[in-house]
Parts: C-alpha cells; sequence; structure tokens
C-alpha cells in the first residue's frame, strides 16, 4: 500500500514560504477594505505584497528554540548578579543615574513597540511582512519585560528607580521620548515602520542602545550588559526589517518616494532630538566613558548616516532635511542639556553634578571647539555656587517645544549664544519651536501636534497636582505639589548627587566591602 | 547534611517598584510574573491614533466591558516573556521527537490510506482557521487595554501562528505541498469550509477586543480544539490505526488544556466586576456559541459522520459547564 515515493527535500527558503505564505487568503464575506482598513489611507501604494523579503525566515519552533536559550542564560546572570550584590563593582553610583533614565525613559518605548507592532502586524497585507512585526511585537515584550527584571535590584537600593511607568506619563523630561513614541503609534501602519524599524532601529539604535549597553560594560554593570547582548541579535533582526520596509516602499510605486521622504525627514529630526537624552548621558553621566558624543555622532551619524542616504539617492531619496543642523549640533547639544538638567534637578527623578577637573578635562579635549569656551565656565560657576551653598535651581518654568517638547535651550546652527526660536500660528494660537525641522513638523500636520500634552502648559492650567490640592492656599508651594503628583520623593530621588543617599549609600556599602 | 555559605548582607531600601507593590498589596518582594504587570503607560496620552480618533492610544472604552483595575486580569499560568518561551521549546523539543519517531518507527507506511487522507482533509484547511485566530488576538493585543491581558493575547496569537506551521509540517509530513494547495482550496471553495470561513472574516471587522476575545479564543477555539483534536482525532482515528496523527498533534491539545486556564480566569474576572458585565459577556458567549456550533457543523459533519451533532453537542455542553463555573449564564 505504500506507493508514496521518497519525498523530494525542500529548501530553507521553499519550507518558509509553505510556512507563512499562503496561511492568509483574500477575504470575501467581508470586504477587503473593511478588513484591512489602515493599508491605503497614508497615500503609499502597494502592488504585490508577495514582494517583501523576509530577511531571516523564521518559523515559530525556530524562534523558541533560540529565544529560550538566550533568556536560560540571560536570567541566570540576573539572578547571580541580585544575589551577589552585583552593584557593589560598579565604577561609581553615579552611572546609575544612565540606568535611571534607561528604565524611565527606553523600557516605557519597548512597551510601545509591543503594541505598535501587535497592530501593524495585524492590519498589513502579505503574510511575511506581518509575520516579522508580530515577531517584534513579541521581541519588544521581551525587553520590557527584561528590563525591568534586571533594573529590578537597582530598585532595591537606589532612589530613582522605583516608579519609572508613572514617572513616564507625568514627568516633565519624559513627555520627550513619550511624545515621540505616541507620534508614531498614532501614525499610519507604514510611517510607524518607517518612524521606528527604519529611522529609530536601523538609523539611529548605534546611539541610542549601543551607547547604554556599551556605558553598562564600561561601568561594571553586568546585569544591564548581559541584556545587552542579548538582545543584539533581536536588534538585527529589527534593523533588518526597517531596511527592507523602506525598500519595500520604495521599489513598490515611485508615487510613494515623496511620501517615505518626508517621513525621513521628520523622523530623523524627532529621533535626533530624543538623543539629546543619550548625548548627554555619555557626556557626563559615565564614570568610565565609552566616546563622546560627538565622537558618536560622527561615526554613526555622519559616517555611516551619510553612506546610507547616499545608497538610498538611487530610489531618488536624499539625506533628512535636518541632517545638516544635526551634524552643526554635535558641539553643542550635551552639554546645554546637561546644564539644564542640572538646574533643574529638583524636579527630576535622577541625580546630576559638576564634572571633577579631570572630567572637565576630558570634555575639553573631546570639543576642542565648543567646551572651554561655552561651556565650561558655566560649569565652573555651578560648582561654585554649589560649594557656597547655594546652588543654582531654576525656580521658572522653561518654554517647551511644541513638537519635540524639549525645553527651548538649543542655539542657532552657527550660533551657539543665541537660542534659536521659531513660532507658527494655527486657528489663532501661537506656537513655539526649537527648530526649523520641529516647526515644519508641525506645519505639515498641525492638527495632529495641537493635540500635544504638554507638562509646563499642564502644571500651569492646575493639571499636575493631586485631586484635593488647594493652589489658592497660604504656603502653596507648587514645586512640592507638583513633585507630589509626580510620585517623586523629595530629597530622594531629585536633587544633586553630592548630597544623595545614593551617594551616602553607595560609599558606606563599598568601604565595608572593601575593608574590614 | 547542609553546608552554609557566608554572604554580605545589605538591607534593601524597597522590594518592588511602586506599579507594581500597588497592583500586590504593598512593598514586598515580587515575582518576576508580578513585576511584568502595569507595564502598560495609562494617562496624559498626547496625539490620538490617525487610525482611531474616537480613542486614545490605550483605552478602555473601546470594549462595553469596563473595568476599575485592568491588571487584574492575572494569567493562572503566570508567563511573562520568558517562562513562556521556554514552555514553548520544551514543548516543540517534544514535537521534533515524536515526528522523528512516527518517521523512524515506519508509522508512517503503516497508516492506513483512509485514516491519512481524512486526516488530511480535516486538518490541512485548519492552517488558515489558526492564521485568521492569529490575527484576532494580535488585534486583542493591539487594542484591548492592559498589560496584564494584552500580553498573553500576543502570546496566544504567536501560538496560533506556530498551530498553523505544525498543520502544515503535518500535511508536508502525510503528504507533499500539494496537499497545502488542495486544503487551501478547500478552504476557499468547498461549502464544507464556507460557514466556518464566513465566522473567521466577520470576526476581523469586530472592532470591541473583548468581544473578539469571546467570539474567538472563548467560542470558536473552546468547541474547535475538543471537536477536532479530541472527538476527531484522539477518538476517532487514533482506534483506527491513526496513532501517527494522535503523536503528530498531540501539542494541540496540551496547548488547548493549558489556555482555557487563562481564558477561564479572565472571564471570571470580567464578570464579577460588575453584573453589565456578567450580562454583556453572557450575550456575546451564547451568541457565538450558537454561531461557532453552526459554523463548525459541516466540518464535524465532514470528520465524524453520523456522530458529528453528538460529539458537537458534548463540545458545547462542556463549554457551556466552563462559563457557568466562570460566572456567565449561557
Amino acid at each position: 500500500m505504500d506507493t508514496r515515493v521518497e519525498k523530494k527535500k525542500l529548501s530553507l527558503r521553499e519550507r518558509y514560504h509553505l510556512m507563512t505564505r499562503g496561511l492568509g487568503w483574500e477575504p470575501t464575506y467581508q470586504p477587503t477594505e473593511k478588513v484591512f482598513p489602515f493599508t491605503a489611507y497614508e497615500g503609499i501604494k502597494i502592488h504585490d505584497w508577495d514582494k517583501w523579503e523576509d530577511p531571516f525566515r523564521l518559523t515559530m519552533d525556530a524562534y523558541w528554540k533560540y529565544q529560550g536559550e538566550k533568556e536560560k542564560k540571560l536570567y541566570a546572570v540576573i539572578d547571580a548578579f541580585a544575589q551577589n550584590n552585583g552593584f557593589l563593582s560598579l565604577t561609581d553610583a553615579r552611572y546609575l543615574n544612565a540606568i535611571k533614565i534607561f528604565i524611565q525613559g527606553v523600557t516605557p518605548l519597548e512597551y510601545y513597540a509591543h503594541r505598535g507592532f501587535a497592530f501593524a502586524g495585524r492590519h498589513f497585507r502579505g503574510e511575511g511582512l506581518r509575520v516579522a512585526c508580530q515577531m517584534q511585537s513579541l521581541d519588544e515584550l521581551r525587553h520590557t519585560q527584561t528590563e525591568l527584571h534586571s533594573i529590578s535590584v537597582y530598585n532595591k537600593f537606589f532612589n530613582g528607580f522605583h516608579n519609572p511607568l508613572h514617572w513616564f506619563d507625568r514627568v516633565w523630561y519624559l513627555s520627550v521620548p513619550k511624545s515621540f513614541f505616541e507620534d508614531a503609534n498614532s501614525s499610519g501602519p507604514f510611517e510607524f515602520l518607517t518612524a521606528i524599524s527604519f529611522s529609530f532601529e536601523y538609523v539611529l539604535t548605534n546611539l541610542l542602545f549601543v551607547p547604554f549597553m556599551s556605558g553598562a560594560a564600561y561601568n561594571g554593570d553586568l546585569s544591564t550588559v548581559t541584556f545587552g547582548f542579548s538582545a543584539q541579535s533581536d536588534e538585527s533582526r529589527h534593523m533588518t526589517l526597517g531596511i527592507e520596509c523602506i525598500k519595500f516602499m520604495l521599489e513598490q510605486d515611485p508615487d510613494n518616494v515623496p511620501i517615505v521622504q518626508r517621513w525621513i525627514d521628520k523622523w530623523f529630526w524627532r529621533g535626533y532630538r530624543v538623543l539629546t537624552l543619550v548625548g548627554m548621558m555619555m557626556d557626563y553621566m559615565l564614570p568610565k566613558r565609552v566616546m563622546s558624543w560627538r565622537e558618536a555622532w560622527e561615526i554613526y551619524g555622519e559616517q555611516n548616516g551619510g553612506a546610507l542616504f547616499q545608497d538610498l539617492g538611487r530610489y531618488g531619496i536624499r539625506e533628512p532635511a535636518g541632517f545638516r543642523d544635526a551634524c552643526d549640533g554635535k558641539d553643542h547639544i550635551s552639554h546645554q542639556a546637561w546644564l539644564t538638567f542640572y538646574t533643574y534637578d529638583p524636579v527630576a527623578a535622577f541625580h546630576t553634578w559638576v564634572p571633577s577637573d579631570a572630567e572637565l578635562d576630558w570634555l575639553s579635549a573631546k570639543y576642542p571647539e565648543s567646551f572651554d569656551r561655552y561651556y565650561r565656565p558655566r560649569l565652573l560657576y555651578l560648582r561654585e555656587q554649589q560649594a557656597a551653598g547655594t546652588p543654582v535651581a531654576n525656580k521658572n518654568l522653561p518654554l517647551l517645544c511644541n513638537v519635540c517638547q524639549i525645553p527651548m535651550f538649543f542655539t542657532e546652527p552657527g550660533d551657539p549664544r543665541r537660542i534659536c526660536y521659531r513660532e507658527s500660528v494655527y486657528e489663532g494660537e501661537r506656537y513655539h519651536f526649537c527648530s526649523d525641522h520641529c516647526k515644519s513638523i508641525f506645519d505639515h500636520e498641525p492638527e495632529k501636534y495641537v493635540q500635544s500634552w504638554l507638562p509646563v502648559h499642564q502644571i500651569y492650567q492646575g493639571n499636575c497636582f493631586k485631586p484635593g490640592t488647594d493652589p489658592t492656599a497660604p504656603g502653596f508651594d507648587p514645586i512640592k505639589a507638583v513633585l507630589d503628583y509626580y510620585e517623586i520623593n523629595n530629597g530622594r530621588d531629585n536633587l544633586w548627587y553630592d548630597n544623595s543617599e545614593d551617594r551616602r549609600n553607595f560609599e558606606a556599602w563599598t568601604a565595608e566591602a572593601r575593608g574590614n | 547534611m547542609s553546608i552554609d555559605l557566608k554572604t554580605r548582607e545589605i538591607k534593601p531600601l524597597r522590594h518592588t517598584y511602586t506599579h507594581v507593590a500597588r497592583l500586590i498589596g504593598g512593598d514586598k518582594p515580587a515575582t518576576r510574573y508580578q513585576e511584568t504587570l502595569g507595564a502598560q503607560p495609562a494617562a496624559n496620552f498626547h496625539y490620538r491614533p490617525t487610525w482611531d480618533p474616537e480613542h486614545d492610544l490605550f483605552d478602555p472604552s473601546r470594549s462595553k466591558i469596563r473595568m476599575d483595575q485592568w491588571d487584574d486580569l492575572r494569567d493562572p499560568r503566570q508567563f511573562y516573556y520568558a517562562t513562556w518561551t521556554m514552555a514553548r521549546a520544551r514543548q516543540f523539543e517534544a514535537v521534533e521527537s515524536n515526528f522523528a519517531f512516527v518517521e523512524s518507527h515506519g508509522m508512517l507506511a503503516a497508516l492506513p490510506e483512509k485514516i491519512r487522507e481524512e486526516a488530511l482533509v480535516v486538518l490541512t484547511p485548519l492552517r488558515h482557521v489558526a492564521w485568521g485566530d492569529n490575527m484576532n488576538n494580535s488585534q486583542i493585543c493591539a487594542t484591548a487595554y492592559g498589560a496584564a491581558f494584552t500580553a498573553p493575547a500576543m502570546l496566544y496569537a504567536m501560538d496560533q501562528l506556530g498551530i498553523a506551521q505544525l498543520l502544515t509540517r503535518f500535511a508536508l509530513t502525510l503528504g507533499d505541498a500539494a496537499e497545502l494547495e488542495r486544503g487551501r482550496d478547500a478552504w476557499l471553495r468547498d461549502p464544507t469550509w464556507q460557514p466556518l470561513r464566513r465566522l473567521l472574516e466577520d470576526s476581523f471587522v469586530i472592532t470591541d477586543p473583548l468581544e473578539l476575545f469571546v467570539v474567538q479564543d472563548v467560542a470558536l477555539d473552546g468547541l474547535l480544539y475538543p471537536l477536532i483534536y479530541e472527538g476527531f482525532v484522539q477518538d476517532k482515528l487514533v482506534p483506527a490505526g491513526g496513532a501517527a496523527v494522535g503523536l503528530l498533534t498531540a501539542f494541540m491539545s496540551e496547548w488547548h488544556e493549558e489556555t482555557v486556564r487563562w481564558i477561564d480566569v479572565v472571564l471570571r474576572k470580567l464578570a464579577s466586576f460588575s453584573s453589565e458585565n456578567a450580562t454583556t459577556l453572557s450575550g456575546w458567549a451564547e451568541a457565538s456559541i450558537a454561531r461557532a456550533k453552526e459554523a463548525l457543523a459541516p466540518v464535524a459533519a465532514r470528520a465524524l459522520g453520523e456522530k458529528a451533532p453528538a460529539v458537537l453537542g458534548d463540545a458545547a455542553e462542556s463549554l457551556q459547564r466552563r462559563l457557568a463555573k466562570a460566572g456567565l449564564s449561557v
């Protein structure tokens, strides 16, 4: 009865094709536009969804196997680190402020990506593209959770880690990453992919993810760096999805080119603005530095980014509109950001400080064009005031850019002594921007950006006090009331490092660990 | 005997994250699972989605169901990414060895032709059902509220992709690529499958994520898995010489048994929150079970012949018992 002949062995490509392609079908009982309602409204034209190339050809069994192995190893290290008080081997507890920024500002973004890719994985056509998005949704869920798990140990012993999700939704500086990702998730699926997979993952990952993880490696943070290594292969998959999706759109129809170009202009600039926080982290927050922001920008931004956009030139894509201005900022943005955060540290959930003399010299060497001339004197002034017991704290709330939501501290391209202001009027209201590029993002889609939840406006409108707060009561302290709404423990999570509980504890614990 | 290593104890300042402490009743050591709860941003959203301007990005009002604490919808399996991935990796090692066993022991050659044909005819089109299930659970993850519930929905979606691929491999093992074409053709044209395809396509346009959960995970999967993997595979094919079919699809029964634990706990939590919830869920469940029964009837008839109504009826009854236990009246 066995008439079946020996079967031809399928190639990996054929096998993947059968395993994934052909699972879907054209609906006939419901109109296609109702089943897939979001593939057309952005104006992107796709003629053949099957032209999407699957770069990894992962099936679920293989996915589970690889990822399961990685998780086993990662959690073994996280456990060992926690069990053995691994934080005692850090270069210095100042380092942890970089990780505070990470869990406050980056981990929630992983979560947004998880939900955003679930949406894209449902709503695109074509099984190949959808499966790639779904796997990324899973990976992002992984990153959210493994970050919460690997950083959990720091939360037990240090301040500024305990309430990251609550802070993310409320605290002023966290509206920068929050509005960035909500902008992406509230866009259509193609813009979402351009924003996150291409601009963020492909173009900017080396300037975001890598500096944090390298910083961890340089500063004795075994828990975080192990997470970084473990996430590396996920990240390369995500980067590949990013470049493939751009090529896919560009190859499908020439009408897509101007749309994609506008998105690249927008998302390059949006991403670059978020990176200000990373630049500051690299130049100021790592006791053992990896490289300067300027050096990182030159390698990953100017060289790699430049080559990429040259390569995309064959599709009619040019470098992002803000590219030159971003290059111009490399000597300035990290210093401008740190100076701002220092003076607003009373309302931030991490510590700042004035760098030591050796660190100031490092900055002079790395920033010969700008540091000694514009920034060292200001830092020395802050140090002087702090030594005199009158640290400089800014009690006036800053004007925020309506698009990137960063306080208006950036200077004019080519003139680091003049703050850059731009504005637009829309329906009788005036809106303020930090740059030509944030203004142009607004001008193209004002109906979106008038919705921005600007933390400073919200404070002034009285929306950032706990219910029951009476701002007219005698002796009302608005800063304390806002900290209360933020759930920042005044005197523990905020203010300068020198007098912090983190510093006292770390010094006592390490002294005890190293002496008898 | 035990030995005692000396270690340094440093007294921690706190035991877990504040948002986790709030969910587990105070600052105490939290499990890894508990530390994944509450991860969804929940306030001060900036922009309405251009694809759903009526709602915030994460918005509980997408559903008719109301809850005051969505992170109460805990997963009794306590799955987070790592435990889920490692569990599935282990289960697929077993799947792998079952395939190897079937092939090395000549079980395929010993499979009666009639059984082989029947298995392929009934199981191959189910690849597409699993893909539809994957779409619906991705949608639930994207549009429902709260990390506690949406994360397991995504895991469910990917489990369904795994099942679609396992069924593909099954068809390729018992036959060849032409079987996939035959199955697809039946799915698209054979009258046996049309009511089921229609049900799925109608479910693709449901906008309430919890209604979709009831239609897909509760009703359709609640009937389909017992009908196919117990009634058809275990009770009919295996005793008739189809042990190989039973081995190669063992994952599905195991998976179903595991996931109903999650589904039932979610239903119980939702229903116990308010009588309005219980009424809404019961209404959805009643309608969607009736619809799923109708849609599965021709498939059941193809699989089980005259026994079909009894087997499908049993499956519906046991599903109703599950729902009654969860506090629904169906």
